[in-house]
Formats: C-alpha cells, sequence, structure tokens
C-alpha cells in the first residue's frame, strides 16, 4: 500500500511539472492563438525591413546582439522560435513582454515601428 | 594592502565611466516627451539614463531663477525600476544652491499590456524650502513658493514621502497619462494631492530606413496639464496653481533625446510662464558592463 501511495506521489509530482513545463514554454508558444492570426502589414516590404534593422540596432540589439545570437540568458532571435513563429506571435510577445524572464514591454513604439522589427526579424534566416 | 584595493576600486570605477560613455551602444531615451507626468513605460533592465530636467522662470516680486535636477534611472528589473535626482538651483542676485535628493522607485503591477495599465510610485525626498524643480506640484504650491532669499528658504527641511498612481495607455501611437499625487511630510503637515495628465504622439508611426536626425518619428509632441488640488483637510482646486504646458522631444540618431516645454500657469496662484528643456542619454546595459569590469578586475571578490 505505501509503495502505491510513493508512486502516486511521484505520478503526480511529474504530472504538476510537466504541466508547469508546457504552461512556461516559450514566450512566443505563451501568445493567445487570437494574436497569432494577425500579420505583418509590411511583410516582404524591403523598406519596412530596412526601417526594422534600424530600429532593432536601437531597441533590441543591446540584449539579443546586433547579429541576433543572444547573449547569456538572453535568447537569440535568428533561431527556429522566432523564425518559424507567426508574425501575430511575435507582435504579441513586443507588445506585452515578460515581467518574469526580464523581457520589457515595447508597446511604446507605435505599431507600424513594432511591425517593422518582425519584418526585420523574418530576414534574419537568409543571413 | 588596503590602499592596493582602494586603488583598483579606483581604476574600475573609472573603466566603468570610460566603457559607457565610450561604448557606441545606446537606446531611445526616456518616457514620452513630459516633465511631470509618468507613463507607465519602465526603464529596460540593466539601463541607465541620465537626464538633466532644468526649469527657469521669473516670478512676479522674485529673481529669475534656474531650478536643475540631476536624474539617474535604472532598470533594476522590467517590472521595477529605481532613480535618484539631486536637486540644485540658482538664483540671479541671489546665490546657488543644492537643495537636496529623491529617491524614486515605481512598480509595474500587472504583467501584461492593457488598455489602461497601474503603476505605483513611491518616492522619499530630502529636500529643503530652496527647491525650484517643480517635478511635481502638490497642495496649494504656487509662484511664492519660487520668491524669496535661498538663505532664508532653505532652512525650511522638507522629508516627504510621495506616492502615486500612474495610469498609462497606448492607443493608435498616442500615448495618454493620468498620474493621481500624494504627499505627506514625514513629521507634520496633512496630506497634499495633485494630479498631471499628458498625452502625446510622434509625428510619424512608421519609422524611415535611414539613419537621419531629422526623420519624423524622431521627434514627439504633446501637452500636460499638471497642478494642485489641496490637502485631505481642505481638498478641491481652491487657490491651487494649475499649469498647461505644450512639449517637444527630439531624439537624435545617436541617442542624446532634447526636450523642451513652454509652460503656461492658469490661475492666480500660478507662476505667469516657466521654461523647461531637459537633455537626456540612456546608456544601455550599464549595469552588465559595469559587472563585467568588475569581474575582469577581481574587485568586490
Amino acid at each position: 500500500m505505501r509503495r502505491l501511495y510513493a508512486v502516486i506521489r511521484a505520478a503526480s509530482f511529474l504530472l504538476l511539472a510537466t504541466a508547469a513545463w508546457a504552461r512556461i514554454g516559450t514566450l512566443v508558444q505563451q501568445a493567445p492563438p487570437k494574436s497569432t492570426a494577425v500579420s505583418d502589414p509590411f511583410e516582404g516590404q524591403q523598406q519596412a525591413q530596412l526601417a526594422g534593422a534600424k530600429l532593432f540596432a536601437r531597441e533590441c540589439a543591446a540584449c539579443h546582439g546586433l547579429d541576433a545570437r543572444g547573449k547569456g540568458k538572453v535568447p537569440p532571435l535568428n533561431q527556429a522560435d522566432a523564425r518559424e513563429a507567426k508574425p501575430g506571435a511575435l507582435f504579441w510577445v513586443l507588445r506585452n513582454g515578460s515581467l518574469k524572464r526580464g523581457m520589457p514591454s515595447f508597446a511604446h513604439l507605435p505599431e507600424p515601428q513594432r511591425w517593422q522589427i518582425i519584418a526585420y526579424l523574418k530576414t534574419l534566416k537568409r543571413r | 594592502m588596503k590602499t592596493d584595493s582602494k586603488r583598483c576600486s579606483r581604476q574600475a570605477s573609472w573603466l566603468v565611466f570610460a566603457g559607457v560613455f565610450l561604448s557606441p551602444s545606446y537606446a531611445l531615451a526616456g518616457e514620452g516627451p513630459f516633465f511631470v507626468t509618468y507613463t507607465h513605460q519602465m526603464e529596460e533592465p540593466g539601463n541607465l539614463e541620465i537626464t538633466t530636467k532644468n526649469v527657469t522662470g521669473k516670478p512676479t516680486g522674485g529673481e529669475r531663477f534656474l531650478g536643475s535636477a540631476l536624474e539617474f534611472e535604472y532598470g533594476l528589473k522590467a517590472w521595477w525600476t529605481t532613480e535618484v535626482y539631486l536637486d540644485g538651483q540658482t538664483t540671479a542676485h541671489d546665490s546657488t544652491v543644492f537643495t537636496g535628493y529623491r529617491w524614486e522607485n515605481r512598480f509595474r503591477v500587472l504583467p501584461r499590456e492593457h488598455w489602461i495599465n497601474p503603476v505605483l510610485y513611491i518616492e522619499f525626498e530630502d529636500i529643503n524650502g530652496a527647491d525650484k524643480s517643480l517635478l511635481e506640484v502638490v497642495d496649494n504650491d504656487g509662484e511664492a513658493d519660487l520668491t524669496g532669499l535661498n538663505s532664508e528658504n532653505r532652512i525650511e527641511k522638507k522629508r516627504e514621502i510621495e506616492a502615486k498612481l500612474i495610469l498609462g495607455s497606448y492607443f493608435k501611437g498616442w500615448t495618454f497619462a493620468e498620474n493621481f499625487i500624494a504627499e505627506k511630510n514625514v513629521r507634520h503637515a496633512p496630506f497634499e494631492f495633485g494630479y498631471a495628465v499628458g498625452i502625446s504622439r510622434p509625428l510619424a508611426l512608421a519609422a524611415r530606413p535611414d539613419r537621419c536626425n531629422f526623420c519624423p518619428e524622431n521627434f514627439q509632441a504633446g501637452v500636460e496639464l499638471y497642478g494642485g488640488l489641496g490637502t485631505h483637510e481642505n481638498f478641491g482646486l481652491f487657490d491651487t496653481s494649475h499649469y498647461v504646458a505644450p512639449t517637444l522631444g527630439w531624439t537624435l540618431a545617436n541617442g542624446p533625446r532634447f526636450t523642451v516645454s513652454p509652460t503656461f500657469g492658469i490661475t492666480e496662484t500660478s507662476a505667469r510662464f516657466l521654461l523647461r528643456f531637459a537633455v537626456s542619454y540612456e546608456l544601455d546595459q550599464f549595469g552588465r558592463s559595469a559587472r563585467r569590469l568588475f569581474r575582469n578586475n577581481g574587485v568586490g571578490q
């Protein structure tokens, strides 16, 4: 009987830990489905990508690196997570940030500038 | 041994300053073009923003003055920003005096962005009666507080706790901010109240692709309205001063930000006209640079 309780306890712990891990996931994964449906109005526009590169250097490079490879605990942005993420999910991350993980909100940037940054992020896969 | 340690610390301190000031890394400074009103924008973690906020005017029956506050704003966490102000002023035909310091902390309450976003603000200030930095207006503060001799005014000690509820919103490029202020002298005096509201917008919402000083997105225009609301015993607008202040901010391509705001008093208690101007510069990841320098020098181990 004791062994059964121990197994149940261990299984519950594993279940809770898995649930907690699944809930945390990456920041992009936390974006609600509604937000991911939005598309980037500047997608594929070269001028917007150039503007996005300028904004990235000013707003993001200090933490994520000018080459977007990340620094220390700060995640890279030229990896599959960001590259394959839907523009709407990236927009949600930029708007909300994550106070817990130290990612500030960039809601103070006007929406078009946030989309320009995302248009630039999408070009990183080709670099 | 102690001398070596001191020398090492001094060298490390110089390295920190040289490192951060010679570094090409910078970020866009500031929380909009406001002088008195706070938005809910927090300082990015690890960034240090240095600002000098100045105000000049000539009160009726007084001499022209220049009040100045040197501000060091640091992002401790994404949800916690701390600031230290050093205040001083100079008055024509009188003197130049250091008037005290302020230490303020802002805490973001909600983890996500909403249509309205609250931030809690708590400040301790140890200033004297000669202070003319006018970083907020509460109670019956007015033009009369800007007159008198520095030697007499500085005798009055003001050790005060100030709390603010900051509410901020962004909507289609517009920034809206509302602040409710409560202040209390720790020794005596009643609770004093004030308010500040502001609205601003960049001249262009999308950025231009080229690096430029005069791009319209580098300019932010807005207007602030602030004033006193009396005390808890005498709450209201009677005999209080209120100001309306158009404001314009300009951020250069390499980081420094200039802000100017002609300020107009709209009640009899208010100063007729004040001119505010500020220069700020934000040092990206100052905390990380400082830690790295100290680690490399083996100081503080």
